[in-house]
């Protein structure tokens, strides 16, 4: 189906119910339950989620498919952002004009950023792509502030001049960001007895989109291109004499996951509209490779679960508190109760970087291929198993 | 006059003087060794052939188009092929892929944007590769992984895939070095085939002297720098200066 083979196919269905399914599956726990702060399924997150994964899928068709490892992603990021609410300001409160601008304009920076960056490979390239992240954000931050609005970040004014729209709206505030009319913000709230449910525009419009950009990536990974790709990564030397131009090869790598991270960038603001040159700061690249390698680089949905992953933990994690954790422990003795929460303090709340700095180290030493690799084990393990229980239940039925 | 022209290729490494004044000329369809010791600039000349060094002097012309200022990719577009003394492959690769990409880069050219058809819809390639690939006597390993086969194996992938981009030149850097005597006698032969059933020139160098006179039309032999003899196998056998540069005086 759509020129994907069984195996595609089938991945990409997943994915499908997946992020469409996401208010129910996120939701898992009663609103009133004590297991309700473990509950994810709201706009904000969602969005987020498949945001993130879109600026992680675009990352590993760099990283992944030609092994150059870019410290400097979030700039795109950034562009794409500033990009979409110029748009807003200058034009329509239409989502649509911003999120072609901001992959638009990214692109084109890291056509920049990538003909002077891959100059050089391995960490030369990396410090290269920091460099130039840093610089963005230090411009962003400062000298650009007419354009970026400096460290206040860019914001929506009530005089706007936006040229097809309305400065404010009829009650004074500032419109709202739309898709030909459909408000982002419009939530439609589900209850099912105690459960409640929230399906958002903007969640939606973010998780279609992500569906087309994963489509795209697995028709990138399965084709000529894509397999070039991995030979920049697997023998450079080989390619050179095997007329083949490795130069262009990893250009346009690097300017299509650009165009990625700028999608995402200009969903972000399509969703909230502000923009921040902390967008741009090297931790947020340093984010998406963690994402990405948490998940499984050079594979196909390593990064979107590597994206979801951190996501809920920054989130959800970093909610819990010691209160709720008196209130988990309440049933051991008070000193006791004390010392567990004491231990457990360090890894929760502000802590959670911690723990996921803890699980990354365990990623990375046990299952060098992500996520997806722990995932494959599992499968292979049951399999086996399952095997092993036919085999036995064979060599068992003729002596019945 | 030749398919590949060196005339009066001069290199100098700082204070070394690596290559010193070195005429070559390769005719066609034929397969011409260059021999030497260690350090008489084989290697040298050979990068200066494929664009990976630039000589200081003289020139360099394959098929009356000067090479020299052209990129490895460039010289390889136009019909010189390479295959490195330990075997250059796409090792995290499995062997069909390594296969297809000299054919996609034949076919394509030196860069293509080819993202939206997806490998296994390009038939013609794909009948291309598995073509060799069994001209190879590889077919059983096509999905394997490249960097798991063993050297003999992976000698003799580099070179289908050399064949593959159909290549006017082949040009071996020691093709057999460090491999065993079966490996090395299977090369040999696969490379007798190769001359026999295709029209290709091959430019060979080579310490081992069995191969060197299995193979070879015409020998050159290279002496710090110079070409200190050119001449057929038979007569370099009993020359006495090739066996001065090879043993010292004392011989």
């Amino acid at each position: 189906m759509f020129g994907l083979d069984n195996k595609d196919t089938r991945m990409l269905l997943v994915v499908a119910v997946l992020t469409l399914c996401a208010p129910f599956i996120l939701n898992p726990f009663p609103t009133d339950s004590a297991m309700a702060q473990f509950n994810a399924g709201y706009p904000d997150l969602m969005q987020r989620f498949v945001i993130f994964g879109i600026f992680a899928i675009g990352f590993n068709i760099l990283f992944g498919l030609t092994g150059y490892l870019s410290f400097g992603h979030a700039a795109f990021l950034g562009v794409g952002s500033y990009s979409a609410v110029w748009m807003f300001k200058l034009l329509s409160m239409n989502v649509v004009p911003a999120i072609l601008l901001s992959v638009v304009i990214s692109g084109l920076f890291a056509l920049l950023i990538g003909f002077v960056s891959l100059r050089r490979s391995g960490i030369y390239f990396s410090i290269l792509t920091l460099a130039f992240a840093q610089m963005s954000f230090n411009l962003a931050y400062s000298v650009l502030t007419p354009i970026t609005n400096g460290e206040t970040g860019l914001q929506l004014t009530l005089d706007d001049p936006r040229i097809l729209g309305v400065s404010a709206t009829a009650d004074g505030s500032i419109p709202v960001t739309s898709l030909f009319g459909l408000e982002m913000r419009s939530t439609f709230e589900m209850a099912v007895g105690p459960w409640a449910f929230q399906f958002n525009a903007g969640y939606y419009l973010c998780a279609l989109i992500l569906l087309a950009a994963f489509y795209l990536s697995i028709r990138i990974f399965r084709s000529p291109f894509g397999m070039m790709l991995r030979a920049v990564k697997s023998n450079q030397q080989r390619m050179n004499y095997t007329g083949l131009n490795t130069k262009p090869y990893t250009l346009a790598a690097f300017v299509i996951s650009g165009m990625y991270a700028g999608l995402a960038g200009g969903l972000m603001a399509s969703m909230d509209p502000l923009a921040g040159a902390e967008r741009m700061q090297w931790t947020a690249s340093g984010e998406v490779v963690l994402m990405t390698i948490l998940g499984g680089a050079g594979t196909l949905i390593g990064p979107v679960l590597g994206a979801g992953f951190i996501k809920y933990f920054e989130n959800i994690f970093s909610k819990i508190n010691d209160h709720v954790l008196h209130g988990w422990f309440s049933f051991m003795p008070d000193g006791l109760e004390d010392f567990v929460v004491f231990i457990i303090h360090p890894f929760i709340g502000k802590g959670w970087h911690l723990t996921l700095g803890i699980l990354f180290m365990l990623v990375v030493v046990f299952l060098p291929g992500g996520l997806v690799e722990g995932g494959q084990r599992i499968a292979k393990w049951v399999k086996g198993r399952k095997n092993k229980d036919d085999s036995t239940s064979a060599t068992k039925t003729p002596a019945e | 006059m030749g398919i590949l022209e060196v005339k009066n290729v001069g290199k100098r490494f700082g204070g070394l003087q690596a290559l010193g004044d070195v005429n070559l000329s390769v005719k066609e369809n034929t397969v011409h060794a260059i021999i030497g010791p260690n350090g008489a600039g084989k290697s040298t000349l050979l990068n200066c052939l494929v664009g990976k060094l630039i000589p200081d002097t003289g020139s360099v012309m394959f098929d009356g188009q000067s090479v020299l200022g052209r990129k490895p990719f460039e010289i390889n577009q136009m019909g010189i092929s390479r295959v490195f003394q330990t075997p250059e492959i796409f090792g995290d690769l499995s062997v069909l892929e390594n296969m297809l990409i000299p054919c996609f880069a034949k076919r394509d050219g030196a860069f293509s944007l080819n993202a939206i058809t997806s490998v296994p819809s390009e038939k013609d390639v794909l009948e291309k590769a598995e073509a060799m690939l069994e001209e190879m006597n590889m077919a059983d390993k096509r999905h394997m992984h490249a960097a798991s086969m063993s050297r003999g194996d992976k000698r003799r992938l580099e070179i289908g895939m050399c064949l593959s981009q159909e290549p006017r030149l082949l040009l071996l850097d020691e093709p057999t070095a460090g491999m065993a005597r079966a490996d090395t006698n299977n090369t040999i032969d696969l490379l007798k085939e190769i001359k026999e059933q295709r029209d290709i020139t091959i430019a060979i160098i080579e310490h081992d002297m069995h191969v060197v006179f299995s193979l070879a039309d015409r020998i050159t032999v290279l002496a710090q720098g110079t070409p200190l003899v050119e001449d057929d196998p038979q007569n370099i056998r009993g020359n006495p200066k090739v066996r001065e540069a090879y043993l010292g005086e004392s011989a």
